[in-house]
């Protein structure tokens, strides 16, 4: 009996119980739509979402690939929550990161390493902004962010045309409403590969970025649960006030973990387009893989080492998503991780459901 | 002068979605709900339009009675926001849900429900709905010559029922949340629920009503923008529900300001699209891409307009906090 009661209590198995009850009503609710729209082809539909990213070591490889932009944009989201910030700006800060370190790639033909760290680099500085409007002006984060994410992107594509050397068309291709293909540009900046696309049947996609991602959650991990700094900066999100008048820094803390959030998404933004197979598409929409980053985030319930596995799961329905054409549209995916957010939204409550569920079926057997 | 009179016309079809929106979120805020899922619910009401406006199409109603048809899809425009924003309101107001992720969600779902839909309904890749050409209000509606004078351009060019629409909603929305009895128990709401529940205010529906009346010009809001970039819905509205949530705090949670942003936006919307044939605009040779520029520069406008304003904003007090009867 003592036992069960702390499993009731015990906050990372009702975490991870939410997220999966989330998860499974947010599949259930795809199939639902799909076999209203068409119900002959629902069944093959689910199927191709579910099993596409184990069906091959090249399609597993892409489900890598892409987790790991999905993780830092999630671990950027999450850290930022930890100070009680919504950074809804992960899209703007994965953008300018991007741009960096295509800067430095294809402009400043740098290794790939010191690209990444222009990607962190400039992602932190985009973070600055809903920061330091937050602590200076009292502005909402929600509003800067959003405005930030159209400035960023408008910016970066005003850089683009105005830098010929950065697109396409200056390396033997003849579009010019991309960047350059780094395997022509500057094969030094691509991620190194470390012979595992040869453990992954010559799959193009794979490479140390699903590493490099996991190394940074751990680190995550370590500064916001072993460190004063972290100890500092969940203060101040379960407690403004309560943190200051016990002598903590609240405005210093809300600038410099935006700028660590920012950092981070900028980071996501080197990896997913340092890979060699992607080029920077000059579009002007906003880029959906920092808007990701927040329902990986909230599958974690904001912990950088759940992180992992949720960006994970993310990036493999995703995968599976554009397996699902021509039957259905790959937004489909969409649906599903937009019911995973609406569910993540009442958290607290399906969390006490859960604990009443887990302490209503402690007291029958306890009766019994 | 016909350019002129193509950059007032073209300005004020683009104004028409920006404020109605605004306005929407404006009721929203001011009953004490952040409404982010203003994007979701203009694709969720153009979306529902559009399909009704090529069903009138294909049945033949639409190309005899084509303002009768075009009023049946703004009601179901409005109708079908009002609907998709009830999940807002039941998660922010029943459920205390977090706002910001709520609607969020809410965007997350929306184009991606219309992508789904359309590509089920029109068949594969055909994700683009077309609009039917009879809505636009002509000379032939009043049984006037068609002509390409000044007043032809500056009228008719881009004359869409959206647009009379919009000034009596202006006006409705305006005394609505100043005249009444019904918009001062609305801002109640919004800046302290619990003194207006202490005086008998039902907070659950005011905000219900606000979230709502959001819905409604919010779903109207998308058609008014797909017919404005007239080149069909194909599941998106370009960012314009973030666009007025800017044009919102620009124009202070006040509906004559706000209608001032939205005219000051869709301006430089215009300019961006035909800044190389604008004389008196600064030529700034040899850079590229200028349309980016001044479609960016009303965002940084309103960061530097926040700056100055945030020591005295008008934004509700109680917005974005769930209110709970027992912590009165």
């Amino acid at each position: 009996m003592k036992q069960k009661k702390s499993l009731a209590e015990n906050g990372m198995l009702i975490s991870i119980l939410a997220s999966v009850i989330s998860i499974v009503v947010g599949l259930l609710f795809g199939f639902i739509l799909l076999m209203i729209l068409n119900p002959a082809k629902a069944g093959i539909g689910m199927s191709a979402m579910l099993t596409t990213g184990f069906s091959s070591m090249d399609q597993f490889g892409k489900v890598l690939y892409q987790s790991a932009p999905l993780m830092l944009c999630g671990l950027s989201v999450g850290f930022a929550s930890k100070t009680g910030m919504f950074n809804i700006g992960a899209s703007g800060q994965y953008t300018i990161g991007a741009f960096c370190a295509l800067v430095g790639a294809i402009a400043l033909q740098l290794p790939w390493y010191c690209c990444l760290v222009l990607a962190l680099v400039g992602g932190g500085v985009w973070g600055i902004f809903p920061g330091l409007f937050k602590a200076v002006f009292n502005v909402n984060e929600v509003i800067t962010s959003i405005m930030f994410n159209w400035i960023g992107m408008f910016m970066v594509n005003l850089l683009y045309a105005n830098m010929p050397i950065m697109l396409a068309s200056a390396w033997g291709a003849s579009n010019s409403d991309r960047s350059a293909a780094l395997s022509a540009a500057n094969r030094g900046a691509i991620i190194p590969k470390a012979g595992l696309d040869k453990l992954f049947g010559n799959s193009s996609w794979i490479n140390i970025s699903v590493f490099i991602a996991i190394l940074v959650a751990v680190i995550v991990w370590f500064i916001l649960e072993k460190t004063t700094f972290g100890y500092e900066l969940k203060a101040c999100g379960l407690n403004k006030e309560a943190s200051r008048y016990a002598g903590i820094n609240a405005n210093r803390n809300i600038v410099v973990s935006m700028i660590i959030a920012g950092g981070l998404s900028g980071l996501g933004g080197g990896l997913y387009y340092l890979a060699g197979t992607i080029q920077y598409v000059l579009e002007k929409r906003i880029l959906s893989m920092g808007f990701n980053g927040i329902p990986v985030s909230l599958l974690a319930n904001s912990n950088p080492i759940g992180t992992i596995f949720s960006s994970l799961f993310i990036s493999y329905i995703q995968v599976g998503g554009s397996a699902m054409q021509p039957n259905f549209s790959s937004e489909s995916t969409d649906i599903i991780i937009a019911v995973i957010i609406y569910l993540a939204a009442f958290a607290l409550l399906t969390r006490g459901l859960i604990v009443r569920l887990l302490t209503g079926r402690n007291r029958k057997e306890g009766k019994a | 002068m016909n350019l002129l009179a193509n950059i007032i016309s073209l300005t004020i079809v683009f104004a028409v979605p920006l404020m109605l929106v605004a306005l929407g979120g404006m009721y929203s805020e001011h009953s004490g709900v952040i409404n982010l899922a203003l994007e979701g619910i203009m694709v969720i009401g153009a979306l529902c339009a559009c399909f009704t406006l090529q069903a009138m199409d294909k049945n033949g109603f639409g190309p005899v009675h084509p303002q009768l048809s075009m009023l049946l899809a703004i009601l179901v425009a409005g109708l079908s926001g009002m609907v998709f924003s009830l999940l807002l309101a039941f998660a922010a107001i029943n459920l205390k849900a977090d706002q910001t992720i709520g609607g969020t969600a809410l965007n997350t779902f929306a184009p991606a429900f219309a992508v789904v839909v359309t590509w089920a309904v029109q068949g594969q890749g055909l994700t683009t709905i077309q609009i039917p050409s009879w809505i636009r209000i002509t000379q032939a509606t009043f049984g006037l010559e068609a002509g390409n004078g000044f007043f032809d351009s500056l009228i008719f060019k881009y004359f869409y029922l959206t647009t009379p629409i919009a000034v009596v909603l202006f006006f409705a929305a305006w005394i609505l949340m100043y005249k009444t009895r019904f918009g001062l128990r609305l801002r109640a709401c919004g800046e302290h629920p619990q003194a207006a529940d202490s005086v008998g205010i039902n907070v659950y529906k005011m905000r219900y009503s606000g979230v709502l009346i959001s819905g409604f010009l919010g779903g109207i809001g998308g058609l008014a923008y797909t017919i404005a970039v007239g080149s069909g819905f194909s599941s998106s509205v370009g960012g314009y529900g973030f666009l007025a949530l800017a044009v919102m705090i620009f124009g202070n949670w006040k509906p004559l300001q706000i209608l001032g942003s939205s005219v000051f936006f869709a301006l430089f919307k215009v300019i961006a699209a035909y800044n190389s044939s604008i004389p008196f605009l600064p030529k700034l040779e040899g850079l590229k891409d200028k349309s980016s520029l001044y479609q960016m520069l009303p965002y940084v406008v309103t960061m530097i307009v926040l700056i100055f304003t945030s020591k005295n904003s008008q934004a509700p007090k109680a917005e974005g906090i769930p209110y709970d009867k027992g912590s009165r």
